[in-house]
């Protein structure tokens, strides 16, 4: 997993509330044994839709995402994340995130940004401005800049620290195995 | 000793470590697994030369992808979703993982065959690959949803990362009227603290609403936690629901019943522990629910009328409402009573057990579903197949025009080919009514058996309690 710290880049503004696992990356798209090809099934239904701004020309390569409220409610499928990362996403900045989306955007090197109520809407117009504006993450200050402003963002330290410095989470369990043996030892018998 | 919630008890006594400014390493008792979200989990393994660390902690079955037709009666094969399944097969031997497969007479939807199964203990941690683990709180389990790289850790270290969710306790008073089920009273809560009213918390339902209910009514409840945003959602277990277990083929026997019996007994809140957050609702004053829009939230009571989106104060909703009636097809204040239905889905891990085909039987003995209305009965596993057949309830489904089908997941979310064409109307006992969930452009409205029931043999959406 690469390590993510300073990104400058585009963002894709999408902007709709409470947008649900299902429209992420439809059903039909969960049949894959592996993870390759997994984007082509990102936004299907609504990027048919022509202007849809993931099909946007403009948008093309932008690291960013920018969405509502309650983004990836639904079901665990875990191949949302892994469709936002092969299309290239490493940030999704939202003013909230459903719990379990949330988590597989952190193992799989996106962040998920949750900027407030105030800070989205700055940010929002500052898009509808320019769609094409740079904005700046600094992971490690957990700021997050565009034009003249300066977000700042909560994102709990372990989670900084797996983006920061691409942290294994399994690695880290598997460290303290004995902990989980003594547990089982205790708890089992 | 500290007064507990149940949540915290369950927490604490799961715990392996924790380290300071880290999650806690927490221990799962159980680990369910289906055939769409654990494939990349066991190739992460393969890779990595790991073994699945406890297999006997470990339980699979075949439910999403699997299709609902008798096989010799196919007409056309899904070679993906087969090589989903043949791919499960394979990973459960290589990796000694006890699995149901399509056809077996433990096979079934993966939150229907726990609980069915004895293997959902009170006090227990579970986790599966799927949202709507949740299900299994109904036992006073700890029991959530995880992603793939999740499961990956579970099959590899028997533990999760975890941080301690907050609790909301949901005091729900009175007596549900006559009339009335357990997936009105869910929808009635989604539909007052929103999609993402829950979020970061594991409900507790509570009160006397919801120890009159009997456990398949408190699975239905439980099961749709998540659509309030919720990781989890938990009663408190009680003589009905050692009752429910006792018996069964994973519940522990004998002297082991007596001394897990003991244990049960503690899975409660305490008296005066706190909750993060309270909320109360009367159970009384609910009606027979129906959905009108895109989130399961967008609920009301099924004699009401579609909200205007110019009555709500935030913009949020109002455009979200906006863009739900847009593609639902619906305009604001009209009413859901009487609207024309294409087809009608009973099933799913929601309302999929045997107490639900006899609520949806009820209605459908001695009438007749309407001309043109496509009608899917789909039991949650094999077991409630047979059980529904052994007292005939196939039968009437079957006299009365409706389809009954092999154990699945099936139209509650399209992926075995069972899908609402697009455009069409379907009143679904799922829990789900995201756009395209049903199949692409498909329009869901998500109500209990008896609703569904009763709009499948009117063909349109009805009250049940209004059949003469
Ligand atoms: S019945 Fe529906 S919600 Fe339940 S596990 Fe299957 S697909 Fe998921």
């Amino acid at each position: 997993m690469s390590c993510l710290t300073i990104l400058q880049g585009t963002v894709c503004p999408l902007a709709s509330d409470d947008v649900d696992t299902d429209q992420i990356i439809p059903a039909r798209f969960l049949k894959a044994t592996t993870k390759e090809a997994i984007g082509e099934g990102l936004f299907a239904d609504w990027a048919q839709v022509p202007g849809f701004p993931t099909r946007d020309e403009r948008f093309s390569g932008a690291p960013f995402l920018f969405v509502g409220r309650n983004f990836g409610c639904g079901s665990s499928r875990e191949h949302a994340a892994w469709a936002l990362a092969q299309n290239g996403f490493r940030v999704v900045i939202a003013r909230s995130f459903a719990d379990i989306f949330r988590q597989n955007c952190l193992k799989n090197g996106i962040l998920p940004l949750p900027l407030s109520d105030g800070d989205h809407e700055s940010l929002h117009a500052f898009l509808l401005a320019d769609p094409i504006a740079q904005v700046c993450l600094d992971l490690p200050a957990a700021t997050l800049t565009f034009g003249s402003f300066e977000a700042k963002f909560a994102l709990e330290p372990f989670a900084k620290r797996c983006l920061v410095e691409g942290v294994d989470e399994l690695g880290y369990i598997l460290s303290r195995i004995a902990l989980v043996q003594a547990w089982e030892v205790q708890f089992e018998s | 000793m500290r007064a507990r919630t149940l949540l915290e008890k369950i927490w604490e006594g799961h715990v392996v470590s924790q380290e300071d400014d880290a999650p806690a390493i927490l221990y799962v008792d159980l680990h369910l697994v289906h055939e769409v979200t654990s494939p990349q989990a066991f190739s992460g393994l393969r890779a990595k030369g790991l073994r699945v660390r406890r297999p006997e902690r470990t339980k699979a079955t075949m439910d999403h992808s699997v299709p609902t037709i008798a096989r010799h009666k196919l007409s056309v094969i899904d070679s993906k979703g087969d090589a989903q399944l043949a791919e499960l097969d394979a990973n459960c031997k290589e990796f000694g993982v006890e699995l149901w497969r399509e056809g077996h007479a433990r096979q079934g939807i993966v939150h229907v065959v726990g609980p069915e199964l004895g293997l959902t203990h009170p006090g227990s941690t579970i986790v599966c690959g799927d949202s709507h683990t949740a299900t299994h709180g109904a036992f006073g389990a700890l029991a959530f949803g995880i992603g793939t790289t999740e499961v990956e850790h579970v099959l590899a270290t028997q533990c999760l990362l975890q941080r301690k969710p907050k609790s909301l306790a949901i005091e729900v008073d009175g007596r549900l009227q006559d009339g009335v089920t357990a997936k009105d009273l869910i929808l009635a809560i989604i539909a007052k603290i929103g999609v993402g009213g829950a979020t970061g918390h594991v409900i507790e339902y509570r009160g006397e609403a919801i120890e009159a209910l009997s456990m398949e009514e408190r699975m239905t409840v439980c099961n749709m936690s998540i659509e309030a945003g919720a990781r989890a959602g938990m009663t408190a277990p009680d003589e009905k629901t050692f009752a429910w277990l006792e018996g069964r083929p994973f519940a522990p026997k004998g002297a082991e019943w007596e001394r897990a019996l003991t244990r049960w007994k503690t899975c409660f809140s305490d008296e005066g522990a706190h909750f993060d957050a309270m909320m109360r609702i009367d159970a009384s004053l609910l009606s027979p629910m129906i959905t009108f829009g895109t989130t399961p939230g967008m609920g009301m009571p099924i004699d009401g009328r579609i909200p205007n989106p110019e009555s709500l104060p935030d913009k949020s909703d109002r455009k979200a409402l906006e863009k739900a009636l847009a593609y639902m097809g619906f305009a604001a204040d009209e009413a859901m009573l009487g609207k024309p239905v294409d087809v009608v889905f009973i099933g799913s891990c929601t309302n999929g057990r045997l107490s639900d085909l006899r609520e949806a039987a009820g209605v459908f003995a001695g009438r007749r579903v309407a001309p043109g209305v496509q009608t899917l009965v789909v039991p949650g596993s094999r077991s409630v197949k047979l059980a529904a057949e052994a007292e005939g309830l196939d039968q009437i489904f079957l006299t009365a025009g409706a389809e009954w089908r092999e154990p699945g997941c099936s139209m509650c979310l399209g992926m075995n080919g069972d899908n609402v064409p697009a455009g069409r109307l379907s009143v679904s006992t799922s829990n789900r009514n995201f756009e395209g969930r049903q199949g692409p452009g498909a329009r869901t409205l998500l109500a209990s058996p008896r609703t569904a029931a009763a709009s499948a043999v009117t063909g349109v959406v009805t009250d049940a309690r209004s059949l003469s």
